[in-house]
C-alpha cells in the first residue's frame, strides 16, 4: 500500500498538468518579474508573493483562468503603487476562477483591484488602502468586480476610496462578508447586480455605509434580490469627498444603509449606530433619465428586525433642523421617499417624504411618520449569494 | 565565393527581377509561416522573417506596408504598419468593415522616434492569426538596433517625443495588448477597417472594394472635413476599441464607435458610471457647446494616471486630437 502511495505521488508530480508554484520576491525588477509570472502562468498554477514591499510603476494584470495569486498576509505582502505612472488600476483580472488572497495594494492611482468579466472570483484577506485617508484624488474603487457571475469577497479591508470601498457592479451571485470598509465615500456598494448577500461586515467612518443601487443606461440592468444582514454599520459620518460628477457625490454624510431604485431587498439583523442623516434610507433614483429598461423606484424593500441606536440626529438634508424639530428632536431611523413599496417590521419607527412622483426633491415633500405594512411573506433567499463551491478555495 | 552559392545568387536575382521586387537585395526573405502558426512564443522578431532588413524596416516578400486614414495617437511615434497574408489565402471584409485575414496572417506595427539617421526603433507589436485565434505580442528593440526581443512583461523606455517632451514610454505587456485588442474575450485586430483604409490600397492589395472604404478623413486633411467627421473618426480609432459593447470599458455604457448614432451612447448628456475622480468636477461625458464641462475632453487633456484617457498607449496629451474633439463638442447644438 505504501509503495502504491509513493508511486501515485510520483505520478502526480511528474504529470505535465501538475500545477506549479511560482514564487516572486520584492526588489529590483519586481514589476517585470511579477507581470511575467502573471502572463506565463498556466491554469492551475499558484503565484506566491513573498513578504515585503513591491514598488510598482505600472498596473498589473492577470488573464489566465484558474490561477491563485497569494501573498504572505495583508500586512506582509504590499504592492505599493505610490509611484504608479500608468494603467487605470493596480491589478486587473480578466479571467475566470481566480483566487486573490493575503496581500495588500496601497495607493493605486485609479482603482485598486478590478476584475471584469471574471467569473467565480475570490477576494480573500486582501487590503486596499489609500494611506493619506479620505481625499478626492484617491482612486474610485478599492475592490471592484464588474460584469461577473460568482463573486466572493471575504475578509478584506478597504480604506480611503473616493467612490466605494467594495464595489460590485453589473454582476450576479455575489457574497461580500467579514470585511471592513472604513473611511470611503461609500463603504460597500452593490450596483446593477442581482442575488447579492452582504453580511457580517463592518462599515464605519464612511460617508454612507452600505449602498444598494440601480442606475440607468448601463449594459446590465435590473438590480435586485439582495440581502443586507448582520452588519455593523457604525459612525458613518465622514463628509462626502467624492469628485462632484459621481453618483455617490450625492450621498449624504451619515447614511447607514441606502437602497435606491432596486427590487426585493431585505435588511435585517444589522446594528446601526451613529449614522446622523438616516440609519436606513429607501428612495427612488432622483435624476431625470432616458432608459426604457429602467425602473427608478425602490420596490418590495423589506426592513426586518435591526438594532438601532439613535436615528437622524444631525441630518444633512435641506430643512434638516425644521424636520428634526417636527419629529421631536431626531428623525426616526428609517427614511423613505414614499415611492415604490416598503415593508417594515412593527416597532421600527420611520418617516416618509410622501413624494408622489419620481424626480422630485425634498421641495415636493410632505413629511410624515411612516405607516407601512409589516412584511407578509418569508423573503426568498434561494439563489442569493456566491456559489457554494467558492468557499472551498478559502 | 563558391560556385554553388554564386549560382544561387544569380537565380535569386533573376527571380526577384522577374516579379519586380527589390532585385538589389539578396537573398529575398520569405516570412516564416511556421513561426506565425506555431504554438510557441518566438523569442526574436527576426524569427518571423517579416523583414528583408529589420533595422531599416524593409519588408519581406508579401509583407505589405499600409496606412490608416485616421491613426491612433501614440505620443507622436512614427508608426510603420505592415500586413502579411500567406500565399493563396483569401482576405475578405466582415460585417463591420473589419478585414478578415486568414489563419497564418500577421499584422506588424513598429514604433519609432526620431528622424533620419537619428531614428530609433522602440518596439514592434505583432498580431498573429493562429489556428486558435489571434495572439498579440510585443517585441522590444535593443540599444544596438539590431534585433527586437519578445517582452511579454513590457518595458518602460525614457525618450523624447517629437514635440520635445521627455517621457517614460510604456511598451505594453501581453495582457495590455489584449486590453485594447480584446472583444468578447478574444483578441482581434482593430485598425484595418474598410472605412479607415484608402480605397485604392484595398483594391490594389486584396482586390477588395467596400462602400465605406476610406470614408474616415485623412488626419492631415481633417481641417477640410466636418468637425463631426474628424472628431468621430478620432474617437472611433482612439477610444472605441475599449468603449464599445463587449470590450474593456463596456461597463461604462459609453460607445464611441463610428457607426453609433445614439447621442446618449456617445456620451452626450450621459452621466459617468465609474469614472471616479476622472470626472473632475463635471457631471456629463459630453455637454453640447461646452467642451470645458465635458468629462470626455477633461480626461483626454489629463496626464494623470487614474484620470487620463486612453489609459494605455500614451503618456502625453494629443494636442491635435483634443482640438478636433473640442471643435466637435463646441459645435454640437445646445438643447
Amino acid at each position: 500500500m505504501k509503495r502504491i502511495a509513493i508511486f501515485a505521488a510520483l505520478l502526480a508530480s511528474g504529470s505535465p498538468l501538475a500545477a506549479e508554484v511560482h514564487t516572486i520576491t520584492p526588489g529590483d525588477g519586481a514589476q517585470e518579474r511579477l507581470q511575467e509570472a502573471l502572463i506565463l502562468a498556466e491554469p492551475g498554477d499558484e503565484i506566491v508573493l513573498s513578504a515585503g514591499r513591491y514598488d510598482l510603476t505600472d498596473g498589473l494584470s492577470l488573464d489566465v483562468d484558474n490561477v491563485t495569486l497569494r501573498g504572505e498576509g495583508m500586512d506582509g505582502t504590499v504592492l505599493d503603487f505610490t509611484s504608479q505612472a500608468g494603467a487605470g488600476e493596480g491589478l486587473l483580472v480578466t479571467s475566470d476562477n481566480v483566487t486573490l488572497r493575503d496581500f495588500a495594494v496601497e495607493n493605486p492611482k485609479g482603482d485598486g483591484i478590478k476584475s471584469k468579466g471574471a467569473d467565480n472570483i475570490v477576494y480573500h484577506r486582501l487590503r486596499v488602502t489609500w494611506t493619506r485617508g479620505p481625499h478626492p484624488e484617491n482612486g474610485a474603487y478599492a475592490i471592484y468586480p464588474v460584469e461577473s457571475t460568482g463573486v466572493l469577497v471575504d475578509g478584506v479591508k478597504v480604506t480611503g476610496a473616493s467612490d466605494a470601498g467594495i464595489y460590485v457592479g453589473q454582476s450576479d451571485r455575489i457574497t461580500v462578508r467579514n470585511s471592513i470598509a472604513e473611511a470611503n465615500v461609500a463603504g460597500i456598494e452593490i450596483e446593477n447586480s442581482r442575488n447579492a448577500l452582504v453580511e457580517h461586515n463592518i462599515a464605519t467612518r464612511n460617508t454612507g455605509g452600505i449602498l444598494v443601487f440601480d442606475l440607468p443606461n448601463l449594459p446590465v440592468m435590473g438590480g435586485g434580490n439582495v440581502i443586507v444582514r448582520n452588519n455593523l454599520v457604525v459612525a458613518n459620518d465622514t463628509p462626502n469627498f467624492a469628485p462632484p460628477g459621481n453618483i455617490v457625490a450625492g450621498v449624504r454624510r451619515g447614511t447607514g444603509i441606502m437602497v435606491m431604485a432596486n427590487e426585493d431587498v431585505l435588511i435585517e439583523g444589522n446594528v446601526l449606530s451613529g449614522n446622523p442623516t438616516a440609519p436606513v434610507m429607501v428612495i427612488a433614483y432622483v435624476q431625470p433619465y432616458e432608459d426604457e429598461r429602467y425602473n427608478p423606484l425602490a420596490r418590495n424593500i423589506v426592513i426586518g428586525e435591526n438594532a438601532f441606536e439613535g436615528g437622524g440626529y444631525d441630518p444633512q438634508l435641506e430643512g434638516g433642523e425644521m424636520l428634526k424639530a417636527a419629529f421631536g428632536g431626531e428623525l426616526p431611523p428609517v427614511m423613505w421617499d414614499g415611492l415604490g413599496s416598503l415593508y417594515v417590521v412593527e416597532g421600527t419607527p420611520g418617516w416618509t417624504l410622501n413624494l408622489t412622483e419620481q424626480g422630485k426633491g425634498l421641495g415636493a415633500a410632505s413629511p410624515a411618520p411612516l405607516t407601512v405594512e409589516p412584511p407578509v411573506d418569508e423573503f426568498d433567499a434561494s439563489e442569493i449569494g456566491a456559489p457554494a463551491e467558492l468557499d472551498e478555495r478559502l | 565565393m563558391t560556385r554553388g552559392l554564386a549560382l544561387f545568387l544569380i537565380a535569386s536575382a533573376s527571380l526577384a527581377g522577374a516579379i519586380g521586387v527589390r532585385a538589389t537585395t539578396l537573398p529575398m526573405h520569405q516570412v516564416s509561416d511556421a513561426a506565425v502558426l506555431s504554438e510557441k512564443l518566438p523569442r526574436l522578431l527576426s524569427d518571423f522573417q517579416f523583414f528583408e532588413d529589420g533595422p531599416a524596416q524593409v519588408p519581406a516578400y508579401r509583407v505589405l506596408p499600409y496606412r490608416l486614414n485616421t491613426p491612433l495617437y501614440s505620443d507622436g511615434a512614427e508608426k510603420l504598419r505592415f500586413v502579411y497574408v500567406p500565399l493563396g489565402e483569401e482576405t475578405s471584409i466582415g460585417e463591420d468593415g473589419l478585414l478578415q485575414f486568414p489563419v497564418g496572417s500577421a499584422l506588424i506595427k513598429t514604433f519609432a522616434f526620431g528622424a533620419g539617421e537619428g531614428r530609433r526603433l522602440i518596439e514592434t507589436r505583432v498580431l498573429l492569426h493562429r489556428a486558435d485565434g489571434w495572439l498579440a505580442l510585443p517585441y522590444l528593440w535593443n540599444e544596438e538596433q539590431t534585433e527586437a526581443r519578445l517582452a511579454v512583461a513590457g518595458a518602460r523606455i525614457d525618450l523624447t517625443t517629437p514635440k520635445g517632451e521627455a517621457i517614460s514610454y510604456r511598451v505594453p505587456n501581453k495582457n495590455q495588448c489584449k486590453e485594447c485588442h480584446g472583444l468578447d474575450g478574444a483578441v482581434t485586430p482593430i485598425g484595418p477597417k474598410a472605412r479607415n483604409l484608402p480605397a485604392g490600397w484595398l483594391d490594389a492589395s486584396f482586390g477588395l472594394s467596400h462602400e465605406e472604404a476610406g470614408v474616415m478623413p485623412l488626419w492631415e486633411e481633417r481641417q477640410s472635413a466636418s468637425a463631426e467627421a474628424a472628431a468621430r473618426a478620432y474617437l472611433d480609432v482612439n477610444c472605441a476599441h475599449c468603449h464599445r459593447p463587449g470590450a474593456t470599458a463596456s461597463n461604462s455604457g459609453l460607445d464611441l464607435r463610428w457607426e453609433q448614432d445614439d447621442p446618449h451612447a456617445l456620451g452626450i448628456m450621459k452621466r459617468p458610471v465609474a469614472a471616479g475622480r476622472g470626472a473632475g468636477s463635471h457631471l456629463y461625458d459630453v455637454v453640447p457647446g461646452k467642451p470645458g464641462e465635458s468629462i470626455l475632453l477633461h480626461r483626454m487633456l489629463s496626464n494623470d494616471p487614474g484620470v487620463a484617457m486612453p489609459e494605455l498607449g500614451k503618456a502625453t496629451v494629443d494636442e491635435e486630437g483634443t482640438e478636433a474633439v473640442r471643435r466637435w463638442i463646441e459645435g454640437l447644438p445646445e438643447s
